[in-house]
């Protein structure tokens, strides 16, 4: 997925998803998502993504931050991606990518987590930004 | 569509005493030939190695056994498992596979061992290689650091069983069948709270042995290390390291392979393990 076009298509495609919808439906949060100096508020309300919200943020609230570089995502969304750049544990693992805040809504719901960011990579487009 | 059939593997409880203490464990087995032990992951159960003791080819030259340890799968804690936090020990985990060797009555098995299963073939290579034939470790490290707060497996604001599936899924291949990673991921999520968490006590800190792996004589029993390119808790740069430091360890990077081999893809796991398998059973089984 091309990143100017994440802010439109992840809360389609997630919406879309009923079962991924059922399984966040005690979710509410609101999270920072960050690919190098870009960055969006993604805010989930019983499951389903409400807003994606582009920055640039003047004071951004939010629970927890996933922040990783632009190649580390793009690498992340490949349809088959390389070893370590598989798994937002494995990027964690690495350092590719930071994890911020209140880490409880994301490890209570990791599976929802790892399935809402790996939706860019099933729609298919996931290579460079 | 398929007839209902059986499978070979025949499972058991094996009543008997480890450090003292009664214990029911689970075991099960199929094939003839020699012993071939085979230890399950941390957080796991004999499960994992359905593949394998399913394989008419292994079935016919190795006698496969996969055991639940304490705590895991259909095996019971102990009495008096309410009372205290569960932590593996490499100590209760060696005199475990002992104690399992011995009530079986098995002279000079082959152990192979996965994750927690691969550190602990390295512990009985140090300690009891005179009584195994060959050893495997699979994932197999003498170290590995946590790389997340081992806390959010076992707290009560935290599924258990989600956050322990959820927390493994990406160890497994992206390759892998949509079937087999779903049934790794569900063995578990059926985990006993906190089982995970204390198997992972001996995987990153109890059972650390990188100041001993150099003592290991692979003269005496040989040591073969597989590991697969997607593990990310064990990586093949571990095993490799591990291979470097123990003279005459054979190891092997398993392409489209994560951290659960035998269980996320049987198939592609056993064209890895054949060849193995084959030398193994080329040496006299008495030497």
């Amino acid at each position: 997925m091309r990143f100017e076009v994440l802010s439109e298509q992840l809360g389609a495609l997630a919406n879309a998803t009923a079962w991924l919808v059922h399984r966040g439906r005690f979710l509410d949060v609101c999270f920072l998502l960050q690919a190098g100096d870009v960055c969006w508020l993604v805010r989930i309300h019983r499951g389903r993504v409400e807003a994606v919200e582009p920055g640039p943020f003047v004071m951004p609230r939010w629970t927890f931050a996933l922040r990783a570089s632009e190649e580390a995502w793009a690498t992340f969304w490949q349809p088959v991606p390389p070893p370590g750049f598989h798994d937002l544990m494995a990027m964690l693992k690495t350092r590719a990518l930071r994890l911020e805040g209140d880490q409880q809504p994301f490890f209570a719901n990791l599976r929802y987590f790892k399935e809402l960011l790996a939706l860019p990579r099933a729609a298919g487009e996931g290579r460079s930004p | 569509m398929s007839k209902p059939a059986f499978e070979p593997a025949v499972g058991r409880y094996l009543r008997l005493d480890v450090q003292g203490q009664p214990h029911r464990l689970y075991v099960e087995e199929a094939g003839v030939g020699i012993p071939l032990i085979c230890l399950h992951t941390a957080g796991a159960d004999s499960r994992q190695y359905r593949g394998l003791l399913n394989d008419a080819e292994v079935l016919a030259s190795f006698r496969v056994i996969a055991f639940d340890l304490p705590w895991h799968g259909k095996s019971s804690p102990p009495a008096g498992w309410h009372k205290a936090e569960y932590k593996l020990t490499s100590r209760a985990y060696v005199d475990t596979i002992i104690a399992v060797v011995d009530a079986l009555g098995l002279d000079k098995p082959v152990a192979m061992g996965c994750s927690i299963g691969g550190r602990i073939v390295l512990h009985l290579a140090l300690e009891h290689a005179a009584r195994f034939h060959a050893l495997i470790g699979l994932e197999s490290g003498a170290h590995a650091d946590p790389y997340y707060d081992l806390d959010w497996l076992h707290r009560p604001d935290v599924h258990g069983g989600e956050v322990c599936g959820a927390m493994i899924s990406g160890l497994i291949a992206p390759t892998a069948p949509e079937a087999d990673r779903w049934e790794t991921i569900w063995h578990y999520m059926q985990g006993g709270p906190g089982v995970f968490k204390g198997d992972l006590h001996f995987y990153t800190a109890d059972g650390d042995v990188r100041a001993r792996v150099a003592e290991i004589d692979t003269g005496q029993c040989p040591l073969y290390l597989l590991t697969g390119e997607y593990d990310y808790s064990c990586t093949p740069d571990d095993t490799r390291e591990l291979a470097r430091r123990i003279k005459g360890a054979e190891a092997t990077i398993m392409e489209s392979l994560g951290h659960f081999p035998m269980s996320e893809d049987p198939a592609r796991f056993l064209g890895y393990l054949r060849p193995v398998l084959a030398s193994i059973l080329k040496r006299d089984p008495k030497s």
